[in-house]
């Protein structure tokens, strides 16, 4: 009996009885998945455009958030790292899509997908050579992110925001909204979504594939920055937070791959029910640390009950 | 053990001389089936039956329900209305692995066959039903399995034999050229030692001289191992040379059925397939 | 020239069904087997044995494990590591709370703890498909490492919440624990690895090794040809994972004695994953000959400085290591994407039609 109080009630007790930490909880829970979001998106463009299942996306984030800071550390202004960084992530798609990319065109999936683990590898072992593979910290200040506080007091309670994940938000919705803007209206934009959904019909009318694939990785680099700083804002700037990246995968798994929607759904949903469960289930019941795991049991589990993702149309299989 | 020890666990049903095909006896028998996936009507109420020993056609234009109505009949499609029945039993859940253990095989529109194992793998795969060793003697191989698997393989070369393909037993099924493939598709459906055999578009992009070669393979599979046969085909002279009977279906409708000649004079049937001018 | 074929001829299905139907082949195994049993044993050192032979031999049968589910079946795994954990875990458990049980039996039994989990993990396989599927398996994975992190019934409640292996002996030969000698526990890891092997080998040219290849080219198909698709992809994750968990079992008794949770984290996941890859997805040889290169490579890496007169420290090599594995994969996939099996394969071909171009 007191196993299930402890489970089923006392949960939602807590969550009454202190609405302002609720609040905290879920303002936590919204600034992880809207990170996971933003990983996941540029997985969804990469996955559109050139159907590769690209592992390397939440390597990008570390990578570029560490050259970002080891650019600094060597003496470049705070916005001329930024720049030289972009540049690096400009030289990283295109050598991505000359040595891996064009030699592997047409194998299977999974080549293309081992492929993606070979060049995580590479940017691992590479961006350590380079930089060093101790703890770094972001340059929020030298970049301008405010850094202080700001207090509420809803529910004659307390709920604190910090003002870099008060940016990291905006700048996320700004990234999306841009994103959405390039796709829908643009020429560019067109012939990325005509690839992902007919290469050879795309390719048939003139639109190039290397150049595509040059964009698009560029692209996905560039939110890899964006994400790269304020998450290395929040916790820092090593390859431990390749972990973060995984969660990315469940939320593609809930969202389908090819989902921009999905993906940016899929990631605040995620982000927000592993926190909550976290700290008003884990950390009670399960001795904590459970945001490991959390979202892929959840993604597990929702796609046990719906193969097709929430986003996916019911797949019916031909023979 | 020889090769020439006939072993146990094989029906001498298959490859034996011919049997005097029994016509009168219905051995499928699809009543009122409907078909739909969303609001599309695949195939509409349709009825027919398959008797015993004969060779029967499914004919109509694309997007007709031929290969929906084969899927229905192994199992791979609940139909939601209607009712199938095959040798006198009445059909209820379905599962596609089941209908082959009941003696329904099918070849498929679009060659499915395991494209990174060999001819003689592929076929071995339509009798994985009948093995039954288990995964001990597996381990081991020497003894029990290995006995099996020989019996099988015996029983594998039979067809190979009998379908003339030896020369490609142990090439991969990728390498092979279309017309092949086709071939090597019929064989692991005739491995299955079916009483029952679905043919979706057997000769779907072959030429003239590899037509009439599986022609003759599926008049011999007919008359010597007393199979049948039903076959979806567009080939009108092909249709008109092989089969007993043809069902006409058009936009998930049946619209004819009868002998070959009977429903070439159709009227409807013309109309479905030359169109009709209003 | 040594491969010469000609005037072998086969007179049954019997002798065309045989593990080696070309003599050669069995001439060169007999000598690999001469090699591994008699001649290493004589005079490889004690760092051969800990850096390189046990640990060739036991990634080996990771990968080969790993392999029987991803070459064979088709199904996409990135959650050995967890795998290896349940045998390793399973094994130190059964030897604490049965000390009497032979050592041996237990680590033939922790791989079935590993297979149940397997199949439990394997369930949702028969829903979810690709992709989808592979980042199911990394749930396994995170959870797992977790599990062994949080429960402490499993390590013993120790204060360092690793688990350490104690002196075991094998009808009074010492085995496991700091003073076994490294010669005979390679001999262990090599025998119980051959045996394995050797069942594999028979699994994946007979019935199962037919449904599996089947169920990976196309799923479709196979059901309706009659394969039970919930058989075959069940019988492939609980016979990977037994051998995973063997295999995971044998990584802490017989190589590195001790092990935290996070040895079963991720990076050995994908370590297994590359030899599998780069050893050739769908062949039992490969994961020898992936295993060799990856374990050997670091080794090498190690010796290159100090040839060409540079002193690195060892972090710098570590980095550089990760580096070259990267830059291998993703060069392997695009020379051979079958990898080094069908590389010798290509030879091989190529010596029996010598000194012939065709």
């Amino acid at each position: 009996m007191d196993a299930l109080y402890l489970m089923f009630v006392d949960p939602f007790v807590q969550m009454a009885d202190a609405p302002d930490f609720f609040l905290q909880v879920l303002w936590e829970g919204l600034v992880s998945g809207v990170l996971y979001a933003l990983i996941a998106l540029g997985f969804v463009l990469i996955f559109k455009s050139s159907r590769i299942f690209n592992f390397a996306q939440g390597i990008m984030v570390v990578f570029a958030a560490l050259t970002l800071v080891g650019l600094y550390e060597m003496g470049l202004p705070a916005w001329v790292s930024v720049g030289v960084t972009l540049l690096v992530m400009y030289g990283l798609a295109m050598c991505v899509e000359r040595v891996v990319l064009r030699p592997l065109v047409g194998q299977p999936d999974i080549i293309l997908f081992m492929a993606s683990i070979g060049v995580t590898m590479f940017l691992i072992g590479f961006g350590e050579f380079v930089f060093g593979g101790e703890n770094k910290v972001m340059i929020t200040e030298a970049l301008g992110i405010p850094t202080g506080a700001i207090e509420l007091n809803p529910f004659d309670g307390f709920v604190l925001i910090e003002e870099k994940d008060l940016t990291a938000v905006i700048m996320a919705v700004l990234l999306v909204l841009g994103l959405l803007l390039f796709l829908n209206k643009t020429a560019m934009g067109r012939a990325i979504r005509a690839l992902g959904d007919d290469p050879q019909a795309a390719l048939s009318v003139g639109i190039s594939l290397s150049q595509i694939w040059v964009l698009v990785w560029f692209i996905a680099g560039v939110i890899a920055l964006a994400t790269g700083i304020v998450w290395g804002a929040r916790a820092g700037v090593s390859f431990a937070l390749e972990v973060i990246a995984y969660k990315a995968l469940p939320v593609l798994m809930l969202g389908g791959l090819e989902s921009v929607a999905g993906a940016i759904i899929g990631g605040i949903a995620i982000g927000l029910l592993e926190k909550i469960f976290e700290i008003y289930w884990g950390q009670p019941l399960l001795g904590g640390n459970t945001e490991t795991w959390f979202a892929f049991i959840l993604a597990l589990v929702v796609l046990l009950f719906r193969p097709q993702g929430l986003f996916g149309e019911r797949i019916i299989e031909r023979v | 053990m020889s090769v020439m020890e006939r072993p146990e666990v094989v029906e001498s049903a298959a490859v034996s001389p011919a049997q005097e095909p029994q016509k009168r006896e219905v051995l499928l028998d699809l009543a009122n089936v409907s078909l739909s996936f969303g609001g599309v009507k695949a195939i509409n109420n349709i009825s027919f039956d398959i008797q015993r020993g004969e060779v029967r056609a499914i004919i109509g234009p694309n997007g007709a329900g031929k290969t929906s109505m084969l899927n229905v009949i192994n199992g791979f499609y609940q139909p939601q209305e209607g009712q199938i029945t095959f040798k006198g039993e009445r059909r209820t859940q379905m599962k596609p692995h089941l209908a082959v253990s009941q003696g329904i095989a099918r070849t498929f529109q679009n060659v499915a066959l395991f494209k990174g194992m060999s001819t003689l793998d592929n076929i071995m795969t339509g009798r994985s039903t009948r093995m039954r060793q288990n995964m001990f003697w597996q381990l081991l191989y020497y003894g029990p399995a290995q006995r099996e698997e020989i019996a099988h393989r015996k029983r594998v070369e039979e067809i190979i034999d009998f379908l003339e393909i030896a020369h490609i037993r142990h090439t991969p099924v990728g390498k092979l050229p279309y017309g092949l493939q086709k071939r090597v598709e019929l064989a692991r459906a005739l491995a299955m030692e079916p009483e029952l055999l679905l043919l979706d578009e057997p000769m779907a992009g072959m030429n003239l001289e590899e037509k009439e070669d599986m022609s003759r393979f599926i008049i011999d599979v007919n008359e010597q191992l007393g199979t049948t046969i039903a076959l979806i085909e567009h080939d009108m002279g092909v249709v008109m040379d092989l089969s007993d009977r043809v069902v006409v279906l058009d936009y998930g409708r049946k619209i004819a059925d009868g002998p070959p000649d009977e429903v070439q004079a159709n009227q409807e049937v013309i109309d479905a397939y030359l169109g009709v001018s209003h | 020239m040594f491969y010469r074929v000609s005037g072998q001829f086969k007179t049954s299905y019997e002798s065309d069904m045989a593990l080696f139907p070309i003599r050669q082949d069995a001439v060169l195994l007999g000598v690999i087997l001469l090699a591994m049993y008699v001649v290493f044993p004589l005079f490889a050192s004690e760092f051969t044995f800990k850096a390189l032979l046990v640990p060739v031999m036991i990634y080996s049968l990771a990968a080969m494990g790993l392999n029987i589910l991803t070459g064979f079946a088709g199904q996409l795994s990135l959650g050995t590591a967890g795998f290896m954990g349940v045998g390793a875990y399973a094994c130190y458990k059964l030897t604490t709370i049965f000390p009497e049980m032979n050592v041996v039996v237990a680590l033939l039994l922790s791989g079935c703890f590993s297979a149940m989990v397997g199949v439990a993990f394997g369930l949702p396989s028969l829903r979810i498909k690709g992709f989808y599927l592979a980042i199911a398996t990394l749930a396994s994975q995170f959870f797992l490492v977790w599990l062994f992190e949080k429960w402490a019934w499993l390590y013993n409640y120790n204060a360092s919440g690793a688990i350490e292996v104690r002196t075991m002996d094998f009808f009074g030969l010492v085995v496991t624990g700091p003073t076994a000698a490294p010669v005979t526990q390679y001999y262990f890891v090599l025998v119980i690895v051959s045996l394995i092997t050797f069942c594999m080998i028979n699994l994946t040219r007979g019935r199962y090794g037919r449904l599996w290849k089947a169920v990976r080219d196309m799923d479709i198909a196979a059901e309706l040809v009659g394969i039970n698709l919930m058989r075959a992809k069940l019988s492939a994750f609980a016979v990977s994972s037994y051998v995973v968990g063997v295999a995971g079992a044998m990584l802490v008794f017989f190589w590195k004695g001790a092990a935290e949770p996070n040895l079963f984290d991720i990076p050995l996941s994908f370590q297994v994953l590359f030899i599998a890859i780069i050893g050739g997805l769908g062949s039992i040889l490969g994961n020898f000959l992936g295993a060799i290169l990856i374990v050997a490579l670091p080794v090498l890496l190690n010796f290159v400085p100090g040839l060409i007169g540079v002193e690195v420290n060892s972090a710098t090599l570590e980095h550089v290591n990760v580096m070259v594995v990267g830059a291998l994969i993703v060069g392997f996939l695009i020379a051979e994407p079958h990898g080094l099996a069908r590389l010798w394969a290509l030879i091989r071909e190529k010596l029996i039609i010598w000194p012939f171009p065709h």
